[in-house]
């Protein structure tokens, strides 16, 4: 039927200015029948469409995990309080469906559903609309990077976000981000991180602080980090912060699912391993320097590696938002430079800046900022070295 | 020592003169289209402001500031009003010998700098730092480590600029924002980078 419909949308057709979107629903239904022809290129039917599909697939594990701890925070809150239920319409739907009870699996995932699902629709119709607006006015193509913007982006939100912050974080990352660029491909900051980046700073109540991170109303509770800033006990034990069962962003909590995507990842060549080894190999020096620096006053001096590790997004930023191949380091040895430089920027942010307590967000941009930078240096360093070698002698 | 250190880290990084108080940016934008060129126009400003403040803050302490003059017999004189004069005019010769310098020297950096190397001495950024230097009422040493940190956290700055300039020569911008406005608005994402530096007290 598609294609019947298809002389409509080519240039002079009677629908032209819809071209982006037809474009979008066709290969999203059908295989494109435009396929790179040559024999010299073709080595594996992979293509950024099959890419982005794939990097959105391994974010499943952390979403899945991150509703169910949305879930079961909210659940445990819920009976700390001595309600029964949840107020409002997600009362309602959850009454239907599934009950209240911190122990069930079932119950959280409902639970958390409702609240990610809801943050997660927004994103994707209101990002959407201005990648399509934007791909019809421009005439490209609507790219499946916007998939895994859009997915990413609600995973970095706490859980309850207003609806219309969700909106205009998206906006934002969308168009000043990535769409005034030119599109998937031609920007240099990471576009859900943007987004992400101007709500935090636009709105830092509603996206910090302690009220944010449980979905019930008036109950508090601060996020590991946060609590360890203040020189407090963790609150959750190392294993349940590796599994993902304490307060946090949407995506961030599981530090195992976040894992079990990257490894797909890796495994399939799609995220780069250099940058993850990059960012953790940083981060590890950086926190070693601090506990060896000691502090009367900074607790979190001497926080290990291991929890840093585990606790709020390091996982999920080296796993997910690093490793996006547009803005990322383009040469092999850059990338160790780019990923090193994130990992020691996060653990500089969260040990040094009392203002923030979470320092990936503001580490991978501050990192995608040097990129073309690093990669600069190497090339030039390859061309110097090239020289020494082949021209003097 | 220690407190030298964190005033230069905090000159480079925290009260960058470029992302944190917007100033210099005319030659912060004009001169970002190549990283070499960049660099080079960054070193000639980490040189000029290196000298100028810790020189204006000698002319500060010991001409212009009130009282200063009780060396000479004069301890109710005060001539701060004649303080932006005294420091432009630093500035200016300044300037000029580092010119003939690098037309001399390199003449390379000196053709790609062109009418911007004199400009230099109506850069925001140099006389901002001396300025500073006033209202903060650092001292000699203090002056000095701040001035070269100003003028790393200015470079740095404006090398970060010029890669990411570099890479979106690949972009495809709007016709409307090419050029300029496109510029601005990286400026405004690299400066929101530089936030996360925001709040850190040394």
């Amino acid at each position: 039927m598609l294609d019947r419909l298809e002389p409509e949308f080519e240039k002079g057709g009677k629908y032209e200015k819809w071209a982006a979107l037809y474009e979008a629903v066709d290969t999203a239904l059908y295989k494109p029948s435009r396929v790179t022809g040559g024999a010299s290129h073709v080595r594996d039917s992979i293509d950024l469409k099959r890419i982005m599909i794939t990097v959105w697939l391994c974010t499943f594990p952390a979403m899945f995990a991150g509703m169910y701890a949305i879930g079961h925070n909210a659940n445990e809150a819920l009976a700390a309080l001595g309600l029964a239920s949840a107020d409002g319409w997600r009362g309602a739907v959850i009454g239907t469906f599934a009950g209240f009870d911190p122990a069930s699996t079932w119950d959280c995932l409902v639970h958390g559903a409702l609240y990610f699902l809801p943050a997660y629709a927004v994103t994707f119709l209101v990002g959407g609309f201005w990648e399509v607006l934007f791909a019809s006015k421009r005439g490209h193509e609507v790219n499946e990077g916007f998939f895994v913007t859009s997915v990413l982006f609600a995973l970095t939100l706490p859980p309850t976000i207003p609806l219309w912050l969700v909106a205009l974080g998206i906006s934002f990352g969308v168009i000043i981000g990535k769409e005034v660029f030119g599109g998937t491909g031609k920007n240099f900051l990471n576009p859900a991180l943007t987004g992400r980046a101007f709500l935090y700073f636009a709105y830092p109540a509603a996206m910090s602080g302690d009220a944010v991170w449980t979905a019930v109303d008036g109950y508090t509770s601060a996020t590991p980090l946060g609590r360890a800033a203040l020189g407090e006990d963790y609150g959750v034990s190392w294993m349940d912060a590796f599994l993902g069962t304490m307060p946090g962003s949407m995506g961030e909590v599981s530090t195992l699912a976040i894992l079990l995507g990257g490894a797909a990842l890796v495994l399939m060549r799609i995220a780069n391993w250099r940058i993850m080894a990059g960012v953790v190999l940083g981060g590890l020096l950086m926190t070693l320097l601090f506990n060896a620096l000691g502090s009367d006053s900074n607790p979190l001096f001497a926080m290990p590696f291991s929890w840093h590790f585990v606790l709020g997004g390091f996982a999920f930023g080296a796993v997910f938002m690093a490793t996006d191949p547009v803005s990322a380091s383009m040469t092999n040895t850059g990338r160790y430079f780019y990923g090193a430089l994130i990992g020691a920027m996060c653990i500089l942010i969260r040990v040094v800046n009392p203002a923030f307590p979470e320092g990936m967000m503001l580490a991978i941009l501050f990192g995608n900022l040097f990129a073309p930078l690093i990669d600069n240096m190497v090339v030039q360093a390859n061309i110097k070295r090239r020289i020494a070698r082949n021209v003097a002698a | 020592m220690e407190y030298y250190l964190s005033l230069f880290v905090r000159a480079v990084f925290i009260d960058n003169m470029a992302l944190t108080f917007f100033l210099g940016m005319c030659t912060f934008i004009a001169i970002s289209k190549k990283i070499s060129t960049a660099v080079g126009l960054g070193i000639a400003v980490v040189v000029v402001l290196g000298i100028t403040v810790p020189v204006n803050n000698l002319i500060y302490q010991h001409l212009l500031r009130e009282g200063a003059l009780s060396w000479a017999g004069y301890p109710e004189a005060d001539l701060s009003f004649l303080g932006y004069l005294s420091y432009i005019g630093v500035i200016a010769a300044l300037v000029q010998i580092l010119e003939m310098f690098l037309d001399k020297y390199v003449p390379a950096l000196y053709n790609a700098l062109g009418v911007f190397l004199p400009l230099i001495t109506v850069n925001c950024a140099i006389l901002g730092a001396s300025l500073f230097m006033v209202e903060r009422d650092y001292t000699f040493a203090e002056s000095a480590v701040f001035g070269l940190g100003a003028g790393v956290g200015w470079m740095l700055a404006i090398t970060a600029l010029a890669g990411v300039r570099e890479k979106l020569k690949y972009s495809d911008v709007p016709e409307g924002l090419r050029g300029l406005g496109i510029t601005f608005i990286s400026v405004g994402l690299i400066s929101l980078c530089f936030m996360s530096f925001g709040g850190i007290d040394l």
